[in-house]
């Protein structure tokens, strides 16, 4: 990206260059992303009508309009397209309000959410907030143990040779396995010796955020130079102290970066937990439900309170990166 | 009991032998730098093998090592299926769609600097969301085949590469630009000449993440619906029949095929961009 030079315009009038700097690049990106995401609820809206052109259609049938196609069996060969443009009438005005619409379009959606989080009592089985809640809890608690193991490995690869030419490789290539293939037979296994509830998904959430947590903790806690090390070594400080006050401070950037793609991969690993058991509660629950039932309303709103719910995480981990690294003098 | 005190002697010896290796004057040779993993590794597994078998923990817990070869053995024909069913047809046909998409995409994005505007914050914000979550919907969508696991797949890779493409595209210095405009080079010239090139590490490293996410989003989605075999459908249903054998070597095909299709990735790359400041040595 080009940086916007101080010498932008109206710099010199009226305002100081850091205020039209700011103004010109938040006008800058807040135009162009409310036009893409426009764009995209537009196509949506759109996309909708041939999705559902065969329910609208079916429906208005019924309703006693004649419809082109008479029959249903001539009908179910036909594209979404096709069906759309030769019933233009009953394509478009059904394609918005249908219980189980193949696609359901943006506001259903959000009505959906809107209802399912404020509509609800938090404590009731039908309320998004308790589903939401049960994931989060599992995704945290994995993600505390997750961090917590990927720290203190990272700090014993750091000081010990064996330890980093044993493990690190493994610790690389584990980052290329799809991990979560493990995630039912976890589940059942640990459930065949009693443990069920929080845990199991927990520890599938805190498998997920390990390794990134170790490989991204291992570049920070080496980031310190050689210059920095040497001085710490003519001040005499042990291992111990030179770990506390210079490679952990140093690799609070590193840590951040990991923990983001942490947290994000810990929240999918709760979900997938929750798939093969037939959990009855959490996001992961809702979706299976929802496709068992062809609630496609409800797989949709579940969908995106996962979305919300990952995207409050991660921008709470980068809340407190910027306070911490502002705090400290690293930020840029 | 004997068996257990055995996997603690093999565990130290593993252990000394290691820390003598990386000690010694051939630490920094290229054999001894595999070898300690390797040891690691085998270590590991004989101390399960003999754990398992000394505590007689039952297999529908966790079966040896060995159990698990024998499955791998002998039901080859099954694992090959499952192998072209999940890897072949879902995962590297929503993997090519998906990279080319994205790719597309990120060039677009790039001729038209309010696109990558818009584009690029939504894009940063769609990588990080549980995309997995689509995967009910996609089925319901495209059928229980293979179309909608590729479908997924597409939809798991296309933001991480789009990502990296076109911050790739933008990491040429204004040094190098101006080169190309003195030359008199037209947009396409510049683009073919300087900036892909330069944007190669990216889009590789786009590329090296979203093997992994093509093989998760393949197996997650037959979780939700599949024909009778591939490796999701595997895993889900072995796991309900507590034939774990066969659940742990659906996962040694998935962690190998996931490791040699990224292992691919970076030997292309390593050809790809030999003359990076990172390659030379």
């Amino acid at each position: 990206m080009s940086e916007t030079p101080l010498s932008a315009p109206q710099a010199g009038i009226g305002r100081s260059g850091r205020a039209a700097f700011w103004l010109r690049n938040s006008a800058g990106t807040l135009f162009p992303v409310a036009t893409v995401i426009a764009a995209i609820l537009a196509l949506w809206y759109l996309a909708c009508i041939p999705m559902n052109a065969q329910q609208s259609v079916l429906e208005a049938e019924r309703a006693g309009a004649i419809v082109s196609p008479e029959t249903a069996a001539d009908r179910r060969d036909l594209g979404g397209i096709v069906l759309g443009l030769r019933n233009p009438g009953p394509a478009v005005t059904g394609a918005f309000a249908q219980d189980r619409p193949r696609l359901p379009a943006p506001h259903q959606v959000a009505a959906e959410l809107w209802g399912s989080t404020v509509g609800q009592k938090i404590t009731s089985p039908r309320s998004l907030i308790y589903h939401g809640w049960v994931t989060l809890s599992a995704t945290l608690l994995g993600f505390a143990i997750g961090t917590a193991l990927g720290i203190l490995l990272a700090v014993g690869i750091v000081h010990s040779r064996v330890m980093d030419m044993s493990v690190m490789p493994w610790a690389i290539v584990s980052q290329t396995v799809p991990i979560i293939a493990i995630a039912p037979m976890i589940i059942v296994v640990l459930y065949s010796i009693g443990v069920q509830g929080i845990v199991p998904k927990a520890v599938i959430s805190a498998y997920l955020s390990f390794f990134p947590v170790v490989v991204g903790m291992v570049t920070g806690l080496r980031s310190p130079d050689a210059m920095q090390l040497d001085l710490l070594r003519t001040y005499g400080a042990s291992e111990e102290q030179t770990l506390r006050k210079l490679r952990v401070p140093a690799s609070l950037p590193y840590l951040f970066a990991s923990l983001k793609i942490g947290v994000a991969a810990s929240l999918v690993g709760a979900i997938v937990g929750e798939l093969p058991t037939g959990a009855v509660s959490g996001l992961g629950a809702r979706l299976l439900a929802g496709s068992y039932y062809g609630q496609t309303v409800q797989i949709w709103s579940a969908l995106f309170a996962a979305a919300i719910l990952a995207a409050m995480l991660v921008a709470l981990i980068s809340l407190i990166e910027r306070l911490s690294l502002s705090r400290m003098g690293l930020s840029r | 009991m004997i068996l257990v005190v055995l996997a603690l002697i093999v565990w130290a010896a593993g252990w000394t032998l290691n820390a003598w290796l990386a000690r010694g004057r051939h630490a920094a040779t290229r054999r001894v730098r595999i070898a300690v993993p390797a040891i690691f590794g085998a270590t590991l597994i004989v101390m399960w093998e003999l754990i398992v078998r000394g505590l007689d923990v039952p297999g529908v817990i966790l079966p040896p090592p060995s159990a698990i070869a024998v499955a791998f053995a002998t039901q080859g024909e099954i694992l090959r299926a499952d192998l072209v069913q999940t890897f072949v047809k879902g995962a590297l046909s929503g993997y090519a769609i998906g990279a080319v998409a994205a790719f597309a995409f990120a060039i677009l994005a790039d001729r038209y600097a309010f696109l990558r505007r818009g584009l690029l914050p939504v894009g940063n914000f769609m990588a990080a969301l549980p995309i997995v979550g689509t995967a009910p919907i996609l089925v319901m969508w495209f059928g229980f085949d293979w179309q909608s696991k590729a479908a997924v797949v597409v939809v798991m890779v296309f933001f991480p590469i789009l990502v990296n493409t076109v911050a790739g595209l933008a990491d040429t210095q204004a040094m190098q630009r101006d080169l190309m405009r003195t030359y008199g080079a037209s947009y396409l010239q510049t683009l073919w000449k300087l900036r892909l090139p330069a944007a190669l590490p990216f889009i590789f490293n786009g590329l090296k993440i979203s093997t992994t996410l093509a093989l998760v989003g393949a197996i997650v989605a037959e979780f939700f619906g599949s024909p009778t075999l591939g490796m999701g459908f595997r895993i889900s249903t072995s796991v309900g029949q507590l034939a774990l054998d066969m659940v742990w070597a659906e996962i040694v095909v998935a962690a190998l095929a996931g490791s040699a299709f990224y292992g691919i990735i970076a030997l292309i790359e390593g050809r790809a961009t030999f003359w990076h400041a990172a390659r030379r040595r």
